[in-house]
């Protein structure tokens, strides 16, 4: 395989895809599977630290590996030949491997919408980016929360779709 | 009446089933 082969140029996308998707699902399950649960234990006085300092650091990488892994996923698609299909879901094709990946990246597709589109601008008040008031802040942050925990129920089958289009 | 995603364990029990109806809508549209 040569260097700058479509080849490697095509693994070369799919590894900054994968690079991207475990920076952000590894954010998402951090926040779901730690931080939320945890916040209830941690003392008053100490919850600012996170709040202030590790839930925004948190959140740049979380929403940055969204957008690059939409990027390069799109791209990987496009060099693979099969993002029109995959994205009428493969019907009409005959391709199990189409309809598979077609059903992942529109999972990965919601997903990414709702990281940019609910859960930033929610966070962002909640996090003191936007001024709002107590209630609203009250408000964002369950919304917020609510979303996250819907894009970690859609990243169970998105993933199955994802590795498991090798399958087929 | 409390929100299932409120529960990690119904989260991903949730996320398990969508991941049945995933498969079977595959291998119905395929």
């Amino acid at each position: 395989m040569e260097l700058v082969s479509f080849d490697w140029w095509l693994f070369c996308m799919r590894w900054l895809h994968i690079l991207c998707g475990v920076m952000w699902i590894g954010h998402l399950w951090y926040f779901n599977f730690t931080q939320t649960p945890t916040m209830p234990k941690i003392p008053t006085e100490l919850r600012p630290g996170v709040a202030k300092y590790i839930l925004p650091e948190a959140l740049f990488w979380f929403r940055w590996g969204a957008m690059g892994t939409i990027i390069f996923g799109l791209i990987l698609a496009g060099m693979n030949g099969y993002l029109g299909s995959a994205i009428k879901l493969g019907i009409g094709d005959h391709s199990t491997h189409n309809t598979t990946i077609g059903f992942g990246m529109w999972l990965g597709t919601i997903m990414w919408f709702n990281v940019w589109f609910i859960i930033w601008p929610n966070q962002k008040k909640n996090i003191g980016i936007v001024q709002a008031t107590p209630d609203e802040v009250r408000k964002a942050a369950r919304t917020a929360g609510l979303t996250s925990r819907i894009n970690t129920l859609l990243s169970i089958p998105m993933l199955y779709c994802m590795a498991g289009v090798h399958f087929y | 009446m409390k929100n299932p995603l409120d529960s990690l364990g119904q989260t991903i029990t949730l996320g398990v089933v969508l991941t049945i109806v995933v498969i079977l809508l595959i291998h119905a549209i395929a």
